[in-house]
């Protein structure tokens, strides 16, 4: 009867609210308020997972974050999540989650067969074997892949949406317990801004989970409700709960997760799933709390066994009693707390097992008063139960805590509470690079120096009785707000209530069980990963002495609860083991994040189109309502080609290529870079970054030029224009726009401050059209009345302003196909504009436009260099035959490095062209070129092809390629060796491959 | 070999309780003196120890070690190996690397879990396209397998990649080279560490080396935490900390160590059968044998010895995952770490005499030296024994900074036009 | 994430600025008289510095200036900032092995 296991009244929980859910397929009923582990534990289910290795029956260990156990898979595709910690899915109406990493159900898993052959697979095995046949590893391996793995990924694309928002605060709390509540409170009440985060859905921490705690005299809840409500009416306050503080980055940079929509039975269209917060916080305050560890017994895993503390959450915050008769088993006064609890809720306390010699304590006074048997000096030493524990064996143990003294006895039980100490939840401090230091009377590791403007305060700073949490709280507010500025004058005074800890207690790491270790029966430490304490010793025998080592070699700590309960017990073990003690062990780092975060967050909004931004011209929506294609280029579309009708792409670029020469082509080349040059030292910041000199260049003159990298590699290249005494207009390769800018500032500021220049990039600002082919001027001059265009009035290389079809207008007289050509620059709002009149007018010319293939075609053809395609960052302009524009007699960046013995080498690789013999055949770019073919590899390679494309104009295929000692080997042959097996033989010629004497150029 | 690992041992071993396991190394206390000293006990250095005795019969050897061997870039990468570079001396290299890796569990009867599923390098646009063409061509034509998957065949090979990728990033083709694939990285380590002290190496754990000595521009020993160990020959293979080794030693390199992250997933049953690699956006992902998704993140621009990597990196990388592969959008990230990676400004290695007589240094790996362990280790060895380095290192020399001769891996990494 | 002050615009996120590398590196005056050696060192050569680092950052999505700073490079602080052309602060140098 489920009702048995609900409690009739208290908890947390709305019970004018019952919630329906499906778990492995059957329908239960929860409240709202639950968590899927709290309904299920109050539906009388503890079987809710296998473990990964042995495939052993595992139940709900914890109430929290730190549940290695009772992990499923929630909801269907393509919503599906693996993994999910039953602690912490709050209940929602129709909630599906099954058990995981089983087969065909929980109860009766195949897998299980693992346990029975666990002598077999002793920590790191996979090491040992698997190495026969060699040739096999891989059909080892797919089975071992088949069965590891928990949960399954979803199988379709996630429909949801995620978010991330920025903030900036004076003070961020973590942790919205009784410290952190205090924390809160006082920093708000000094002015600062304060952000509060928590995890829960609900804000209160361990006092949701302790109903007889009292703050100045009234139920501790009631103060919690009060500080909510004063923190809720400041507006510099915000509270967000359900978010989880998972990474603490430099310079108090932390990122936290925010649960948006899930708990919601409606969730808002608009709003996200989750929510990713970056919080720079000037102080940060940490009141992270504790998480229980279990004590290491023997078989300490079955269902049915669970942490002392958090059965008090599920009794006092859930209203849920899993268990009849309990047997509770300590070391330290704590869990005798959850034996009063258990009493009061009516459960058998069958033993307290104690492996403390006397008792003392608050709790222990109490529970002795009230008559609960305890044993002192007491171990459990197994238990029973394959899917429920129901029956443990407890014996006497020495005083050194390591051996049994006397027989076995058995006590039935259906419930194991176990409590072997608190560890501080110092994952933040860690990861904020703060120190830790152990305290030996606490047992624990603690916070020691922060590293960052941080403060810990509460359990996760060793305050471990109430009073104690809201004083340090307190302070941690009032310290936190000071440095942000705002002196805390009328904090409030400090909360008072009572200051029980969990002391005295005795640390025994490893529960010694009547058989050795391993012998018979496990000691888990690391639950998920199925690591016992035989493991851990394995190891150190085999000599994986570092903590590191013990780690990744039995895998403890990495499951997906990153070993919050178990690696403590682990480090202990060790300690043991190697007689050191646990400091000088060390713990292993803490990384970041907290708990498992979705991947969805860190990408947002910034998904499908929005991954980066789309750079389009102003010209860019004729484009794609004439059919064109696009490629990317950098961040910007450019049109690739124009196909019409039916034709293929290479139809579509024939045609293109074969119009610019034949009449009139028509480019949109707005993506090229502008940078706009004035002052009156531009003209030497131009000798000192190209590598020709520009003190000669008159207004009104366009020049090429090449920049290097101080390496003396090619760089980048383009066409700057004089326009004034002082003005220069400079252009850049489209992809490098940017970083040239940035070259030239960097220049200009570290090295050169004298210089009197300054740059501003104007790509944007205008629209650029590029005409070129026979028909070029004559177009351009019916639709200009105020601009000279004749080859005497603006040869090639010159440029005149005026305006182009009423549009004012720059017209650059250069070309980049060999063709008489005009580039005219506008102002980007006209582009689109300019483009239409152009067109219209161009009509009887038979204007065509052509996109980025075609434009390659016409430059490969006069063997024009493209930077990023003939250049990859090792070609320097010797290697492409460039020294004419390599000044001798002056410095500029990269001159030096051209003169290093490498460089003048002959067998550099130098541009050339390539003619195959076969003039229909076109060499495929990328192509590696061999003197020789060989029947295998490898074969020496001698350069490979830059540029290959069939040349309408030429009638027959061309190519250009860097190879070995290329200019002096015109004539010669060689072979391109592809990858199919085919071999294309080609003559060596110049690059060069049509109008050498640029006769069209300048007509 | 002290004892065979095989299922016999295992069998055997499991009938004592797996209590009488021998150690897979000693922890033994320096000597005065060794004919040679490795300073860093990392994949390359423990392989660079197991080939001197190996291949030269140089057993007289102790490999110092300032934290735990194999607790660095070792512990940290993610784990892929491929051969397919683009540069003949990369590729020789490399694929030397490869065979060797091809028989590693076997020859350090370690089980190191070489997996052969495939590396796919993807591309985006036409330039990428070009490169891919080029790189495929070269590696064929130096004996290194790679071949060209159309955009359908790409799915074929990893059904759960989105070939649209939002729109943004559409998969234009992949190069893939089947051989390629992971290791298990902490296996790698512990397999040249057990072999090597097999052959009498002395691995020397928690023993940071505070200087060297030289004498007259000779090196004599290290000056360590654990005293004056003197040495005919030392080598550095310490990714992370080469500028500062080489800094007590009297030179400098041309190297910055930059901070380089990495993560897992929450362990899911295989989905991810191969490694898939883009430069463009700056993602590569696998699937680890326990069912982790293994996620390679970019650098931090800064000079960062650290070890951890910031916020903005993780974003942009996940970024690029959730595009690439829509369906783990609702994955969760489990760990998130931080290495050191020392680069050099051609993207290669520096595999080296240095100027410092009987001072060898290896080192600048960037982000790819674990794929390179066996073959690194293999010629540093060489290296070391014969003074001079062997024909496949020869291009790593130091002096290629001075001649000009750079191997430059970045490859034609500017897009223009 | 780092936050760095501009000496310009006041503290603001690291993915406002690029990285310079080094500071402190002048451009040989006459680099045609210098051996390959030493222009390899100019060129290639690195301090990379554990420790107190003299490096230069752009803010270049703010004023898109140009100036140094003084970083911890294990433990990120960042120790001053100054500008381009200036001196460093005198800081005590910190030792990490």
């Amino acid at each position: 009867m489920a009702k048995d296991f609900r409690l009739p009244e208290g908890g947390h929980i709305d019970r004018d609210r019952p919630l329906g859910f499906r778990f492995n397929g059957r329908a239960y009923k929860g409240f709202a308020g639950d968590t899927l582990a709290s309904a299920l534990l109050a539906n009388g289910l503890h079987l809710v997972g296998r473990s990964f290795k042995y495939h052993r029956p595992r139940g709900i260990v914890s109430a929290g974050p730190e549940e290695p156990n009772a992990i499923v898979q929630v909801g269907l595709d393509p919503r599906t999540e693996p993994n999910i910690r039953a602690t912490q899915l709050e209940l929602v109406e129709g909630l599906i989650a099954r058990s995981q990493h089983c087969w065909p159900s929980v109860e009766f898993d195949v897998g299980a067969i693992n346990d029975k052959l666990s002598r077999l697979l002793p920590a790191g095995f996979y090491y040992k074997t698997f190495m026969w046949p060699s040739a096999f590893w891989m059909k080892y391996e797919h089975f071992i892949r088949q069965a590891a793995g928990l949960g399954k990924a979803p199988g379709a694309r996630d429909p949801d949406s995620y978010d991330k928002t920025n903030a900036h605060c004076d003070v961020l709390v973590v942790g919205a317990g009784p410290a952190g509540l205090a924390a809160a409170l006082a920093a708000s009440r000094g002015g600062a801004r304060v952000i509060l985060a928590e995890q829960d859905g609900q804000m209160g921490g361990s006092l949701l989970s302790q109903p007889h705690e009292t703050i100045d005299g009234k139920p501790a809840l009631d103060w919690v409700a009060d500080a909510l409500i004063e923190l809720g009416r400041n507006p510099e306050v915000r509270l967000l709960p359900r978010t989880n503080a998972f990474a603490y980055y430099d310079h108090n940079y932390l990122a936290m997760a925010e649960r948006v929509t899930e708990h919601l039975e409606e969730k808002p269209g608009k709003l996200p799933r989750q929510r990713l917060w970056k919080v720079r916080a000037k102080q940060v305050v940490l009141a992270t709390g504790a998480i229980e560890r279990p004590l290491v017994f023997c078989d300490n895993d079955r269902p049915g066994i669970m942490l002392a503390g958090a059965y008090q959450t599920y009794l006092n915050r859930y209203a849920v009693r899993p268990g009849q008769r309990a047997v509770i088993f300590t070391n330290n006064d704590g869990a005798y707390g959850a034996a009063l609890d258990l009493q009061r809720a009516g459960v058998t306390v069958a033993a307290i097992v104690d492996l403390r010699a006397s008792p003392d304590g608050r709790f222990s006074e109490q529970a002795e008063a009230a008559g609960l048997p305890i044993l002192t000096e007491h171990a459990i030493i197994g238990t029973q139960g394959t899917k429920r524990v129901n029956q443990v064996t407890v014996a006497p143990v020495s005083a050194d805590g390591r051996e049994i003294t006397g027989p076995g006895e058995a006590i039935a039980c259906d419930l194991v509470l176990s409590s072997g100490g608190w560890n501080p939840t110092v994952h933040l401090f860690s990861q904020s690079k703060g120190s830790l230091a152990w305290d030996e009377r606490q047992g624990c590791f603690l916070p020691d120096r922060p590293a960052q403007a941080t403060h810990a305060a509460g359990a996760c700073n060793g305050a471990f009785g109430l009073a104690s949490c809201l004083r340090q709280g307190q302070a941690a507010g009032i310290a936190a707000a000071a440095p942000a500025d705002f002196e805390v004058k009328e904090a409030g005074e400090l909360p008072q209530a009572s200051d029980h800890d969990f002391l005295p207690a005795r640390w025994t790491w490893l529960v010694p069980s009547d058989k050795p270790l391993g012998r018979r029966g496990k000691h888990f430490v690391d639950q998920q990963n199925d690591v016992t304490a035989a493991d851990l010793k394995l190891a150190l025998t085999e000599g994986y002495r570092s903590i590191e080592h013990i780690k990744r070699y039995t895998t403890t700590g990495m499951g997906t609860d990153q070993g919050k309960t178990g690696n403590v017990n682990a480090i202990g073990i060790v300690a043991d083991e190697l007689g050191l003690r646990l400091p000088e062990v060390g713990v292993t780092t803490f990384r970041p994040p907290y708990t498992p975060v979705t991947f969805g967050i860190f990408a947002g909004r910034d998904v499908d189109d929005l991954l980066d931004p789309i750079r389009k011209t102003p010209i860019h929506s004729w484009h794609e309502s004439n059919g064109a294609l696009f490629e990317d280029v950098g961040q910007w579309r450019r049109p690739w080609y124009y196909p019409r009708g039916s034709e293929s792409q290479h139809e579509a670029v024939q045609r293109e290529v074969w119009a610019c020469r034949d009449s009139l082509g028509i480019l949109d080349a707005s993506t090229l870079g502008k940078i706009d040059i004035k002052g009156k030292d531009a003209a030497e910041l131009l000798n000192r970054v190209y590598t020709n000199a520009w003190s000669k260049l008159e207004v009104g003159r366009c020049r090429y030029g090449l920049m290097l990298g101080e390496d003396g590699m090619v760089m980048d290249d383009g066409v700057t224009t004089r326009l004034g005494d002082d003005h220069y207009l400079m252009t850049t390769t489209t992809g490098n726009a940017a970083s040239v800018l940035s070259h030239l500032e960097e220049w200009l500021q570290t090295e050169w401050p004298e210089l009197e220049v300054f740059l501003t990039s104007v790509t944007e600002q205008f629209a650029t059209v590029s005409l070129s082919g026979p028909n070029a001027r004559r177009l351009l001059a019916e639709l200009t009345n105020n601009i000279e265009l004749s080859a005497g009035a603006l040869p090639h290389m010159g440029v005149a302003q005026g305006t182009v079809a009423g549009i004012p207008a720059r017209v650059f007289r250069i070309s980049f196909t060999g063709e008489c050509s005009f580039e005219i620059n506008v102002p980007a709002s006209y582009g689109l504009a300019l483009w239409q009149a152009i067109v219209t007018a161009g009509e009887k010319y038979r204007i065509t436009p052509y996109g980025t293939e075609a434009m390659h075609v016409l430059r490969a053809e006069k063997g024009y260099i493209i930077v990023g395609q003939e250049t990859d960052g090792s070609v320097t302009p010797l290697d492409l035959g460039m020294d004419w524009i390599v000044s001798k007699t002056k410095d500029f960046i990269g001159k030096r490095s051209l003169n290093r013995s490498d460089m003048a080498k002959p067998d550099r690789k130098q541009l050339v062209g390539l003619l195959t013999e076969d003039p229909a055949e076109v060499l495929p770019e990328g192509a590696q070129l061999v003197d020789e073919v060989l029947a295998r590899p490898p074969m020496p390679m001698i350069g490979h092809v830059t540029s290959s494309y069939m040349s309408p104009n030429l009638g027959r295929s061309i190519a250009l390629a860097l190879v070995k000692g290329g200019r002096a080997r015109h004539g010669e042959r060689l072979h391109a060796s592809l990858a199919d097996g085919k071999t294309i033989t080609c003559e060596i010629t110049g690059p060069v491959f049509l109008d050498p004497e640029g006769e069209r150029l300048r007509g | 070999m002290k004892s065979r690992y095989s299922i016999f041992s295992l069998l055997r071993n499991a009938l004592s309780y797996h209590e009488h396991w021998p150690q897979a190394w000693r922890s033994p206390e320096p000597k005065s003196s060794y004919d040679v000293v490795i300073v860093g006990a990392g994949g390359h250095g423990l392989a660079t120890a197991y080939y001197l005795a190996k291949e030269h019969g140089i057993t007289d050897v102790a490999v110092i070690e300032r934290g735990w061997l194999g607790g660095g870039n070792t512990g940290r990468n993610t784990t892929i190996v491929r051969s397919n570079y683009l540069w003949d001396e990369s590729a020789q290299l490399y694929e030397h690397a490869l065979k060797l890796w091809e028989g590693l569990s076997r020859e350090l009867n370690y089980n190191v879990m070489f997996s052969q599923r495939g590396v796919m390098n993807l591309a985006h646009n036409q330039h990428d396209l070009r490169e891919l063409s080029r790189r495929i061509n070269a590696n064929r034509l130096n004996g290194v397998d790679s071949e060209f998957l159309s955009p359908d065949q790409v799915k074929r090979f990893c059904p759960v990649i989105d070939l649209r990728a939002g729109g943004r990033y559409p998969v234009l083709g992949a190069s893939l080279q089947r051989r390629g694939g992971t290791a298990r990285h902490d296996a790698v380590a512990w397999g040249y560490a057990r072999a090597a002290d097999a052959r009498g190496v002395d691995i020397i754990q928690q023993c940071p080396v505070q200087g060297f000595k030289v004498e007259s521009g000779r090196i004599r020993g290290v000056e360590t935490a654990k005293g004056t160990i003197e040495a005919r020959k030392v080598g550095i293979v310490v990714a992370g900390h080469s500028s500062v080794l080489a800094g007590m030693a009297g030179f400098r390199l041309p190297v910055t160590s930059l901070p380089l992250q990495a993560l897992v997933s929450e362990p899911v049953k295989p989905v991810i059968d191969c490694v898939v690699m883009s430069g463009a956006v700056h993602a590569y992902i696998s699937q680890s044998d326990k069912g982790e998704l293994v996620i390679g993140a970019g650098v931090d621009k800064y000079v960062g010895y650290g070890q951890r990597g910031s916020l903005p990196v993780t974003e942009e990388t996940l970024a690029a995952i959730c595009e690439l592969f829509p369906l783990f959008r609702r994955m969760r990230m489990l760990r998130n770490w931080g290495g050191i990676v020392d680069t050099c400004p051609d993207a290669s290695p520096i595999i080296s005499k240095t100027p410092v007589e009987g001072l060898y240094i290896n080192c600048g790996w960037g982000t790819g030296g674990f794929k390179a362990t066996p073959g690194s280790g293999w010629v540093f060895a060489h290296t070391i024994a014969k003074d001079e380095p062997h024909p496949l290192n020869a291009g790593f020399g130091l002096d290629r900074f001075t001649s000009g001769y750079l191997i430059d891996e970045h490859g034609a990494a500017a897009v223009a036009h | 994430m780092l936050l760095i002050t501009c000496p310009h615009c006041g503290p603001r996120e690291e993915t406002e600025f690029s990285y310079g590398g080094e500071a402190h590196i002048e451009r040989p005056r006459q680099p045609d008289r210098m051996s390959d050696a030493e222009w390899a060192d100019y060129l290639f050569m690195k301090s990379n510095t554990k420790g107190v680092f003299l490096e230069r950052w752009l803010h270049s999505h703010g004023c898109r200036r140009w100036f140094n700073a003084a970083r911890d490079t294990v433990t990120y602080e960042i120790l001053a900032v100054y500008e381009i052309g200036t001196k460093p602060p005198a800081l005590d140098p910190r030792d990490y092995v």
